[in-house]
C-alpha cells in the first residue's frame, strides 16, 4: 500500500545545532504510527515541520503521493493534517461550534450560517462520540477530556487526512484514555492516519501499529509494534539497554517526620490521614483529579485547609511554604511550566530560591556564590546546560526536572513531597531521578511522591496508598499491591 | 552515571538570548549609533558640544530616576502608570512646605523659609519624597490587598494622586517666596565657575547614586532575587516561600520612593515652581525608557543599566530632533516608532534564541 505520508533525510539546524538530522518516516493509510524517543530527540522539531511552522533544510515530504510543503500551520490543515498539542488550542470563551469551525464558518456574505454550522459541529461530535453535548456550550465548561475530543472534532471537520496527537494522554484519567483509544480506532478504520507520540511505552504497545524511534534527532528504528518489546523500544531510544530501572537499596525506617491527621481541604482531601518516617517512600496512587495534588499542596501550606492537623517533626501550627522549607520541607510541584520553575531565571536563581541564605556576607546574595552552589547540585544530578547562568526555559523537560528537584537538595530538606516527578522526562533522566530517591531514602530522608504511574509507584516506593475521590485509603507495603489491585483501589472498587 | 542518556537531551537545545552583559552592551551600542546620527546630521558639531552633552543628562534625569522603581515594578511582572502624578504630588508638596507661613516674632505671618532657611528646604525634601513613597506604597497595599490588576490599581491612582497634588496646590502653581537650594539642583556646572567643582550638576550626581543603589538592591540582595522570582512566575515564588505580597509592596513603594527623588529634580528644572499639572504623560516615557533599556512586560527582565540607556536614548532622540528643526509633531512619531522598532527587535531575538 502507497504510504499516505511519507518523510525523507529531512534535516533541519538552528545555527550550530542540527535538530534533525535525517528523519525518515512513513505512515499508511489508517494506521497508527507510534513516534518515540526522549525529550530532545528531535520529536517536536519534526512536528513543526510536518505543520508547516519551519521549513526543512533538506529532505522531501510526500502526501498520498504529491509533494506536500506546508507553508505554515493553517496551510497544512488546509491540506489535511492537522495537529493536536499537548496543551490544547481551543478559543476558551467560545462555543464548541464556533470552536469546530473556527476559521472555516459557513457563511453568507459577512453573516455566519449558524444553523448549518451547528448542524456540521453535530455531525463532527458524532464521529468523536460526543453526540451527547450541545454544541452551544463554551468550550471552558468542559473537562479537558472532552476538550481534547472538541480538538480532534476539528480535526475530523476538516476532513484530515494525517492526525498528529502529542502526548494526548499526559493529563487524561485512565477510563478516559480508554474513550481516546476507542476514537483513534475508529478514526483509523475510516482510513486516518494517525501518528501518536508518547512517553509511555505502554500506551504505544496498545495502540500503535507500527512505531519510529528517533534519537539525536535521526530515525533509528522502526518496525511492527506487535513484534517488539518494550525493552527493545528503550533500548533504541537511549541507545542502550535499561536494566534495573529502579534501584532499591536495603533500608530501615525511622522516626516519623510528617503526621497528617483528618486532613479535609475545602472540597479536597477528605479527612486524610498519614504518616511518613525517615528513610522510606511512600507513595500516592489514584487518578487525576483525585484529590492527591490538593492533599500535597495543603500538607505544604500552598492551599488553606478546612480541618485537620499537621506535624511536621516537632512543629504544628499554621502552614505557609516559607515555614515549610524553614522546618525542611521542600516540594516539586507537577507542573513544571506553570507554577514549578521560574522558566526565564537562571538555573542557579531557581536552584536557591527557597534558601537565600549564606551566599554572601550581611545577607547578601552575589550571583557568584550562588552559581558555585549550583556547581555542586549540577554535577551530582548529571544536569546539562551549558552553565548555571544559563535560562531554565532553554533546558529539556528532563534537566528542568532535575533542577526543581536540585532545589530541594540544596535547601537540604528532610521532607521530600514529589508531586510526578517523571512527568514529560526521558527515561535516562527518570532513571536518574529514581536512583536520587533511592539514595536520599537511604540515607534516611523522607519522601512523599505522587504518580500516576503505577509502574513507577510499584518500583520506587516502600509503601503506597491510593487515593479515590478525595479519600486517602491505608498505605499498605508495596509487596501486598500489584498493577490490578491499585486500578481498582483508584476506581474505587477495593471493597466490592 | 549513565552520561550516553543525558548526552542525547543536551542536544539540539539553545540558549536564550543574550547573557547580560552582552545584552547591555547591545543597547549600549545602540546609543551610540543615535548618537552618532544627530552629531553627523546636526550642523556644526553643536550636538557634541561637552554643552550639549550636559544638557542630555540634565534632561534625561527624570526620566531615569523614576525609571529605576519602574524598573523594579516592570522586573516583578507590574506596571505603574501614576509615575507621572507620583512626579508631580513631590513636586507641589516641596513648594507647599516651602510656602508655609507662621508666626514671626513681631506677631504677624512670615514665611517658614525666611524663619529658618536651612531646616525648610531639607524638610521640603523629606515631605516631597515621603508623600510620592507613601503613594507608592498605597499602591502596592491596594494591589496585594484587593488582588487588583496592577494596571488598574495604578490607572485610578494616576487620577487620584494628580487630584491630591492640585488639591495641595489649590489648583494654581504655588511659587514659593524664596529661592533655595533645591531650585538648583538642576543647574548646569559648565557655565558656572561657582559649580564648576562639582563636574556635573547635582541631580545628576543624585541619579547616579540611585543607579548604583537600585543595581545592588536588584542584583545583590535578598529582595532583588525575590523581585525577579515573583516577576518571572509568581506561583514559582510562593512554592519557593517567597514573601509574594510583601515584595509587591516593596516595588511599589520603591517606584514611589524614585518618582518622589524625580519630582525634586522636576521640581528645580520647572524653576522652582510647585506646579501640579507637569509631568503629565511622563510614565508612558519612563516605561518606555525601562522597555527600550530590556525589561519585559511579562516580568522577570530588566535592568537598571539599561534602563539608564533607555532614557539617555529617548532623550537624545528628543534633543536631537529638536535641534535639527524637525516639528513636534515628527519628534512625537519618531519617538513612538522606535519604542515599537526597539521592542520587535528584542522580540525577534528572543524569537530567534528559544525557536
Amino acid at each position: 500500500m502507497a504510504a499516505r505520508l511519507e518523510m525523507r533525510g529531512v534535516r533541519r539546524s538552528f545555527g550550530a545545532t542540527q535538530a534533525l538530522r535525517g528523519v525518515d518516516l512513513s505512515v499508511a493509510p489508517g494506521e497508527v504510527m507510534a513516534l518515540v524517543g526522549e525529550n530532545g530527540a528531535g520529536k517536536s522539531t519534526l512536528m513543526k515541520v510536518l505543520s508547516g511552522a519551519i521549513a526543512p533544510d533538506a529532505g522531501r515530504l510526500l502526501l498520498d503521493g504529491a509533494e506536500y510543503e506546508p507553508r505554515n500551520p493553517l496551510h497544512a490543515r488546509r491540506c489535511g493534517v492537522a495537529m493536536i498539542y499537548q496543551e490544547l488550542a481551543l478559543a476558551p470563551h467560545l462555543s464548541v461550534t464556533e470552536n469546530i469551525l473556527l476559521g472555516v464558518e459557513p457563511v453568507l456574505g459577512p453573516l455566519v450560517k449558524w444553523k448549518e454550522a451547528r448542524a456540521r459541529a453535530r455531525a463532527a461530535l458524532r464521529e468523536v462520540g460526543l453526540e451527547s453535548l450541545s454544541p452551544d456550550v463554551p468550550v471552558r465548561e468542559l473537562s479537558l477530556a472532552r476538550q481534547q475530543l472538541v480538538e480532534i472534532a476539528r480535526a475530523v471537520a476538516l476532513e484530515c487526512r494525517v492526525l498528529v496527537l502529542d502526548e494526548p494522554t499526559s493529563s487524561l484519567t485512565a477510563q478516559d484514555v480508554q474513550k481516546l483509544f476507542d476514537l483513534i480506532r475508529r478514526l483509523k478504520a475510516r482510513g486516518i492516519s494517525v501518528i501518536y507520540i508518547s512517553h509511555f511505552l505502554e500506551e504505544v504497545k496498545e495502540i500503535s501499529d507500527r512505531f519510529t524511534v528517533l534519537r539525536d534527532g535521526e530515525t533509528v528504528g522502526t518496525g511492527t509494534t506487535a513484534e517488539a518489546s518494550t525493552d527493545r523500544i528503550i533500548a533504541l531510544m537511549v541507545g542502550r539497554s535499561v536494566t534495573d530501572l529502579y534501584p532499591r537499596s536495603p533500608r530501615e525506617p525511622g522516626e516519623t517526620v510528617l503526621e497528617v491527621k483528618g486532613l479535609s481541604g475545602h472540597r479536597k482531601p477528605e479527612a486524610a490521614s498519614l504518616e511518613l518516617r525517615r528513610g522510606e517512600v511512600l507513595g500516592i496512587s489514584g487518578l487525576v483529579g483525585a484529590g492527591r495534588t490538593e492533599l500535597l499542596r495543603a500538607i505544604f501550606g500552598l492551599d488553606r485547609v478546612k480541618s485537620g492537623a499537621i506535624r511536621v517533626a516537632a512543629h504544628v501550627g499554621r502552614a505557609s511554604p516559607a515555614r515549610r522549607w524553614a522546618q525542611r520541607v521542600g516540594m516539586v510541584s507537577e507542573d513544571r511550566k506553570t507554577e514549578g520553575l521560574a522558566l526565564r531565571l537562571s538555573v542557579a536563581d531557581n536552584i536557591t530560591l527557597p534558601r537565600l541564605r549564606g551566599l554572601g556576607p550581611l545577607g547578601l546574595v552575589l550571583p557568584s556564590r550562588q552559581r558555585a552552589a549550583c556547581e555542586r547540585w549540577i554535577e551530582r544530578m548529571s544536569l546539562k546546560c551549558q552553565s548555571a547562568a544559563q535560562s531554565v526555559g532553554a533546558l529539556s523537560g528532563g534537566n528542568q526536572q532535575k533542577v526543581a528537584i536540585a532545589r530541594l537538595l540544596h535547601a537540604d530538606v528532610d521532607v521530600l513531597l514529589l508531586d510526578e516527578p517523571t512527568r514529560g522526562v526521558d527515561v535516562g533522566s527518570k532513571a536518574q531521578i529514581y536512583r536520587l530517591i533511592d539514595e536520599l531514602a537511604t540515607r534516611g530522608k523522607a519522601v512523599l511522591m505522587i504518580s500516576s504511574y503505577i509502574p513507577e509507584l510499584l518500583g520506587v516506593c516502600d509503601r503506597i496508598a491510593v487515593m479515590s475521590r478525595g479519600r486517602l485509603g491505608e498505605a499498605r507495603p508495596r509487596e501486598q499491591w500489584n498493577e490490578e489491585a491499585l486500578l481498582a483501589a483508584a476506581v474505587g472498587q477495593e471493597n466490592s | 552515571m549513565n552520561d550516553e542518556s543525558a548526552n542525547v537531551t543536551l542536544r539540539g537545545r539553545k540558549r536564550m538570548a543574550g547573557s547580560g552583559w552582552a545584552n547591555i552592551a547591545g543597547r549600549f551600542l545602540a546609543l551610540i549609533i543615535v548618537f552618532a546620527f544627530f552629531a553627523v546630521m546636526v550642523e556644526d558639531g553643536r550636538f557634541y558640544t561637552l554643552r550639549n552633552l550636559e544638557n542630555i543628562l540634565r534632561q534625561s534625569c527624570v526620566y531615569a530616576t523614576a525609571g529605576l522603581g519602574m524598573t523594579m515594578v516592570i522586573v516583578a511582572a507590574g506596571i505603574d502608570l501614576s509615575a507621572g502624578s507620583l512626579i508631580a504630588l513631590s513636586v507641589v508638596s516641596v513648594a507647599w512646605v516651602l510656602n508655609l507661613e507662621i508666626t514671626g516674632p513681631d506677631g504677624g505671618a512670615m514665611s517658614l523659609v525666611d524663619a529658618h532657611p536651612v531646616l525648610t528646604p531639607m524638610l521640603a525634601v523629606g515631605v516631597g519624597v515621603l508623600a510620592s513613597t507613601l503613594a507608592g506604597l498605597a499602591n502596592g497595599a491596594m494591589v496585594v490587598g484587593l488582588r487588583l490588576v496592577p494596571f488598574i490599581v495604578t490607572l485610578g491612582t494616576m487620577g487620584m494622586v494628580r487630584g491630591l497634588a492640585k488639591g495641595i496646590a489649590d489648583e494654581r502653581d504655588i511659587y514659593p517666596p524664596a529661592d533655595t537650594w533645591i531650585n538648583s539642583i538642576m543647574d548646569p556646572t559648565l557655565s558656572s565657575a561657582e559649580r564648576s567643582w562639582q563636574v556635573l550638576p547635582t541631580g545628576v550626581w543624585i541619579l547616579l547614586a540611585g543607579v548604583v543603589v537600585a543595581w545592588f538592591i536588584l542584583r545583590y540582595t535578598r529582595m532583588g532575587r525575590h523581585v525577579f522570582a515573583v516577576g518571572s512566575n509568581e506561583e514559582t515564588a510562593r512554592l519557593c516561600g517567597v514573601p509574594v505580597g510583601r515584595t509587591k509592596l516593596f516595588v511599589y513603594t520603591a517606584s514611589g520612593f524614585f518618582c518622589g527623588v524625580a519630582g525634586l529634580m522636576q521640581f528645580s528644572y520647572i524653576g522652582g515652581i510647585g506646579q501640579p499639572t507637569t509631568a503629565v504623560m511622563y510614565e508612558l516615557f519612563v516605561i518606555a525608557a525601562v522597555i527600550i533599556g530590556g525589561a519585559s512586560f511579562s516580568g522577570g527582565e530588566g535592568s537598571v543599566l539599561g534602563t539608564l540607556i533607555g532614557a539617555l536614548t529617548i532623550t537624545i532622540l528628543y534633543m536631537g530632533g529638536q535641534q535639527m528643526g524637525w516639528p513636534k509633531w515628527v519628534q512625537e512619531m519618531v519617538i513612538g516608532a522606535i519604542i515599537i522598532f526597539a521592542v520587535a527587535v528584542d522580540r525577534f531575538r528572543h524569537r530567534r534564541a528559544t525557536e
